[in-house]
């Protein structure tokens, strides 16, 4: 009878239909994009409890621990306003420290997390291989890591603009979500190149050439008045630049005098939004094409 | 087929009707093939290099192995069942092939719900304190935090890493060894699994340890799960698993019950 049959190679079914009929999956399958987000968000405790763990363990072996979170940021500040504030005596703009941290700061954000992001797979390899959790659970632990980081440092950096004689204003309102915005791109940022640092274990070496590149195509270290020099084409390219769009924001919130390369706000919001939904998008499903092959090889 | 029955199962029956073995894992004639690059990574010295260099003009610079060569048997719920085999059979990488962790390039593997491999390898955070190393690691299981907290300290008297002193509030990196080793094993074997594959774990730790484990892993063979054990140490293979398989060059030379196929790898072995 087929329904006490006994289960066996031996009574002539074949492996597969023993699976079958077990309801087996095969094993390492990919999930479906709906049922890895469902995944992905019952593992939420564990990204959230990875990002923190992995931003005590950064300084676990620092003497003053805790206080490099403000002071990394702050020394940062010091060494470049010493070289373009005094040594080549940028005057043209005003406020100058303030409009230097605010770029450099949010550009850290994205830089720090995406270097972190190019090893959230390739440097957990153990963790991978021993244990099965939605994969995006590294990159985005990466980038939450980097986001308090970024509190961190935005901490430093009202106490700077408010030393510098800035007035607290209205507009100081948009910097919370103008920074959610860009975690939301960095987060898809980080998904692509933790994806291509699986692989390429050499896109370690180019990266820090990359974001260099990018840090003076976003009108950190200078006036982005600068840009205006360039042929057209090239600066309506580099006013669509994502890093340059969210460090305008957020001058444009704490500076009342900062030069800003594109006039509009509006414009500046919409580009805003547009890459945070398109970053964060394109990069979760990217990332999610290449679940089953992370931590193999 | 209900010959068979009576022959095979040792369990003790009362309702015939229900103790249909359930299979957790099918392996399907699986081959598993990787391939090796020899040349990033392979050596550091001037004279690796220079090897390459020269090298790479006639020979290709990725090598295939052919680990696992059509393997195919059936793990039923229940079964605590034991791989040997000398080194380079195979072993290993059939275990990673259970786990999803390598894709098979022929055949299939077929599991219910996700095994998890624990093996020596199993690297946690090193900056960390074992302590908090115990809850990433179950919440990486999928554990609800309360239940987090609440095992936490159970996991942590179970590896029995506190015994010289309070080492669950150290960094990882000052374990020796063996106390990683048991705290990794006691984080993997705090969760009911449906498929735990176990890769040398138990020969580390010391004799109470390994009593302990070997217990664990009775109960979980109880708690209706499956079990994979390689291990070089033929009697923790003998006491914990009453089916064995026998791996050899990626082909398998024998699979039945452990102290038959025991007492042939052991005369193999002694005969080489």
């Amino acid at each position: 009878m087929a329904t006490t049959a006994l289960v066996d190679p031996e009574t002539g079914l074949t492996q597969a239909q023993l699976a079958a009929r077990h309801g087996l999956r095969v094993a390492g399958e990919r999930p479906s994009l709906t049922e890895y987000s469902r995944r992905l968000w019952a593992y939420r405790h564990f990204t959230a409890a990875y990002a923190n763990a992995k931003l005590v363990a950064s300084y676990s072996n620092a003497k003053l621990g805790q206080i490099w979170q403000v002071l990394t940021p702050l020394t940062n500040a010091a060494v470049y306003y010493l070289i373009f504030g005094v040594v080549l005596g940028q005057n043209t703009i005003p406020n100058f420290i303030a409009y230097l941290t605010t770029g450099l700061f949010i550009f850290n954000f994205t830089q720090s997390a995406v270097l972190a992001g190019t090893q959230s797979i390739s440097g957990n390899l153990g963790l991978i291989r021993a244990l099965h959790f939605p994969r995006a659970c590294l990159p985005l632990a990466a980038t939450l890591t980097q986001f308090q980081q970024l509190l961190a440092s935005m901490i430093v950096l009202v106490g700077i603009v408010l030393v510098t004689g800035e007035p607290i204003t209205l507009a100081w309102l948009m910097l919370p979500p103008a920074l959610l915005l860009q975690a939301l791109f960095n987060a898809g940022v980080v998904m692509v190149v933790a994806r291509m640092g699986s692989k390429a274990s050499d896109l370690k070496q180019v990266m820090p050439f990359i974001l260099r590149t990018w840090m003076y195509g976003s009108g950190v270290l200078y006036s982005v008045k600068l840009f205006d020099r360039l042929p057209e084409w090239a600066s309506t390219v580099i006013q669509f630049n994502p890093i340059l769009v969210y460090i305008e924001l957020a001058r444009y919130a704490l500076l009342e005098q900062a030069p800003l390369l594109n006039e509009s706000v509006t414009q500046l919001w919409l580009v805003a939004v547009g890459w945070a939904v398109l970053g964060g998008i394109a990069g979760y499903v990217y990332f999610w094409r290449g679940e089953q092959e992370y931590g193999r090889g | 087929m209900d010959d068979r029955y009576e022959t095979s199962n040792d369990v003790t029956v009362t309702l015939p009707r229900i103790v249909e073995r359930i299979p957790t894992v099918v392996v399907d004639d699986a081959h598993v093939i990787y391939r090796v690059h020899k040349g990033a990574g392979g050596g550091t010295t001037p004279v690796a290099a220079l090897r390459r260099l020269v090298k790479r003009s006639s020979a290709p610079n990725i090598q295939e192995v052919h680990a696992v060569k059509g393997v195919s048997f059936t793990a039923y719920r229940g079964e605590a069942i034991g791989l040997i085999g000398s080194n380079g059979s195979g072993k290993s990488t059939l275990l990673r092939t259970i786990a999803g962790l390598l894709p098979v390039n022929r055949g299939a593997v077929y599991t219910q719900g996700q095994p998890s491999l624990l093996g020596v390898n199993a690297a946690l955070l090193n900056d960390l304190s074992g302590e908090r190393n115990v809850t990433l690691g179950c919440l990486a299981m999928g554990m609800q935090p309360d239940d987090v907290a609440r095992m936490t300290p159970e996991i942590i008297e179970f590896s029995g890493i506190n015994q010289r002193g309070d080492f669950a509030s150290l960094p990882m990196r000052t374990y020796s060894s063996g106390m990683a080793a048991r705290l990794r094993f006691s984080i993997a074997a705090a969760k009911k699994h449906d498929v735990l594959l176990i890769d040398e774990a138990l020969a580390t730790g010391d004799k109470g340890f390994r009593k302990r484990s070997e217990q664990r892993v009775r109960e979980l063979r109880e708690g209706a799960g499956t079990v994979f054990l390689v291990s070089h140490q033929l009697s923790s293979v003998r006491d914990t698993c009453e089916r064995t398989i026998w791996l050899e060059s990626g082909l398998i030379r024998m699979d039945g019950p452990t102290d038959e196929v025991i007492r042939a790898y052991e005369a193999f072995a002694n005969g080489k």
